[in-house]
């Protein structure tokens, strides 16, 4: 026993980052997520707020010019058009729930090849909204379209749906709500693989079937698909616009243009590069959307302390 | 189960779902088939009217060759690889780093930042247009496709942060403990304990990440303009403007343009199964 370096006495010195490192750590794996997101994301935010307080083209100098963009809105005709379209996106466009529901019930069974036949009745999701648009698009052709053919054969007149100013924006919903409903499909055909089998063994034993059980006892338990399918439903409507781009340009007369739309062709179109005024727009999308955020963020806040 | 296993119904109940299943799923794809149809029609059979009728030829290889030698869609696809997958690699990284800070280390303001991705994943684009379009004319990065990466891997990081976080707060933690308890550093930690275990969850973002970029259309428009660098969301659309009515031609591009993510989904299903479902539901 000899002079044995005793590490108690002399502690390793240990630099400021190893005493920090548990502190430390986590902003170091931030760092670069958070600059990215501030940069692109979160700062623009900001800076939308404050290009709608002004006149500008995009290129020359900027004029303040206060709430004026703001009470524009207020008596502009194209506005309010894209504000209800927006309102019948949102509602139609929660049919994609039920209609996901209905068919993951149908096809949540167990004989041969269902696992293809769900798979393809996912498909549409994967494809871009763009095609997805062409494709209603060509359906829809006044002439040659696959749709009047059909109602055609059926002996009613010719149909012009995109053509119409009071049937378009309905017509592209319907094409959006195609890629949606095998969207939450989807959700619903993972949630039924996650449902108890005793719970429903039990209320079987006590008489529950059909509706009821589904009402009941089913839907319950799909609680978390059917929050994600709310959240994804909502945001997707609010966020439509390749289909609109797509089918009809914001057409017949404008009447299928909704804010997302309309903001873009003020802001970055041929009507005119009216950045300002876009960014009011787009100011007044955000703060729709942002009802709903606020609503997502206060149920995972929930769930979060719940845990 | 439910609804009840359809083997325990009766047999003409039986045969009557399976003879339905064929019936609902022709239905249910019948634009896509017909577009698929069109793509092997003759130019002749539109200008003769025979927009639904059977092909007059099996125009398969004329079209399709169209398409691929005389068109400008090969660079569209081009620049849409270029621009998906770098993104991919991108956000993946990013957020791997970020869901393993917010998943594994507890300090005040974790939920706020992590509230943060969120929020931000679900914005209206139209709000960061006018600003982020600026910010790209400003770095010089207007019209190319490191432009639109950037832009994409910053905003797709909000959503995979909050897949990665709830991802790696489903690990077992006291795994990580005990390699803290051995005195491994913690950059350690996340390469040789952590990054292992979130293999799926990667490749389940890798696949979704892929499909969404690829799929693209809105930034394309903003951030680009012609085939130097837009992709191929937005190049169809001057595809379809130069065979403006030749639906045989306008047919096979759309195809083309969206093979990609579709050959991506049926051979990755699963993954992209669970990334679609956020994991929440298992």
């Amino acid at each position: 026993m000899t002079t044995a370096t005793l590490p108690d006495t002399d502690p390793p010195k240990r630099g400021w980052y190893k005493r920090n490192e548990i502190a430390v750590t986590p902003w170091l794996f931030l760092a670069p997520a958070i600059l990215f997101f501030a940069v692109y994301v979160i700062i623009p935010i900001f800076q939308s707020f404050s290009i709608s307080l002004y006149d500008w083209d995009g290129l020359g100098q900027a004029e303040y010019i206060g709430l004026a963009n703001y009470q524009e809105l207020m008596n502009d005709r194209a506005f309010e058009v894209s504000l209800w379209n927006n309102l019948k996106w949102l509602v139609c466009y929660l049919l994609a729930i039920p209609a996901g529901l209905f068919i993951a019930l149908f096809l949540n069974q167990t004989v041969t090849g269902i696992r293809i036949y769900k798979s393809l009745f996912f498909f549409p999701f994967v494809l871009s909204q763009v095609v997805v648009g062409l494709v209603f698009a060509w359906f829809y052709l006044p002439n040659e379209g696959l749709l009047p053919a059909i109602v055609g054969w059926f002996g009613f007149g010719p149909v012009n749906v995109l053509g119409d100013p009071s049937w378009a924006t309905y017509g592209i919903i319907l094409a959006g709500l195609w890629p949606q409903t095998a969207y939450c499909m989807i959700l619903y055909l993972t949630g039924l693989n996650a449902v108890d089998p005793e719970q429903v063994e039990a209320a079987r034993l006590d008489g529950a079937k059909g509706w009821k059980m589904l009402w009941y006892v089913i839907i319950p338990q799909l609680k978390p698909a059917t929050f994600i399918a709310f959240v994804v439903t909502i945001i997707g409507a609010l966020r439509s616009f390749d289909l609109i781009s797509i089918m009809t340009n914001g057409g017949p007369f404008g009447q299928t243009r909704v804010l997302s739309f309309y903001m873009f062709e003020k802001a970055l179109s041929e009507y005119g590069f009216r950045m300002g005024y876009g960014a009011a727009i787009a100011v007044v999308l955000f703060l729709i959307m942002l009802v709903f955020i606020a609503y997502f963020l206060w149920s995972m806040y929930r769930e979060e302390k719940g845990h | 189960m439910f609804p009840r296993p359809i083997q325990q119904a009766s047999a003409p109940a039986q045969t009557a779902y399976k003879t339905m299943l064929p019936i609902a799923l022709i239905l249910w794809l019948l634009p896509l088939i017909a577009v698929a149809v069109f793509s092997i029609k003759p130019a002749s059979d539109f200008t003769q009217g025979n927009y639904w009728g059977v092909p007059g030829s099996f125009e398969f290889f004329n079209n399709y060759g169209q398409v691929f030698f005389n068109s400008d869609m090969p660079r569209y696809m081009l620049n849409s690889v270029l621009i998906t997958v770098p993104t991919v690699i991108g956000a993946v990284a990013l957020s791997a780093m970020a869901g393993f800070a917010l998943g594994v280390y507890k300090f005040r303001s974790n939920i706020w930042v992590f509230f943060m991705f969120v929020a931000g994943n679900f914005v209206p684009f139209q709000i960061l247009m006018v600003p982020v379009r600026d910010l790209t004319l400003d770095l010089g990065l207007y019209n190319t496709k490191t432009g639109l990466v950037l832009f994409h891997i910053a905003f797709q990081t909000g959503f995979c942060t909050l897949f990665m976080r709830n991802f790696i707060r489903a690990l077992p933690f006291p795994l990580i403990e005990a390699a803290r308890v051995e005195g491994v550093a913690e950059w350690r930690i996340f390469w040789y304990v952590v990054l292992p275990l979130m293999k799926p969850a990667l490749a389940a973002l890798a696949v979704l990440i892929f499909t969404f970029i690829w799929n693209d259309y809105f930034w394309a428009i903003v951030l680009t303009q012609g085939p130097d660098a837009q992709p191929v969301t937005a190049g169809i659309t001057s595809f379809n403007a130069q065979y403006r009515a030749a639906y045989h031609l306008m047919s096979a591009g759309s195809i083309v343009a969206a093979l990609p993510p579709v050959l991506m989904f049926f051979l990755m299903q699963k993954h992209f199964i669970a990334g679609l479902t956020l994991g929440a539901v298992k």
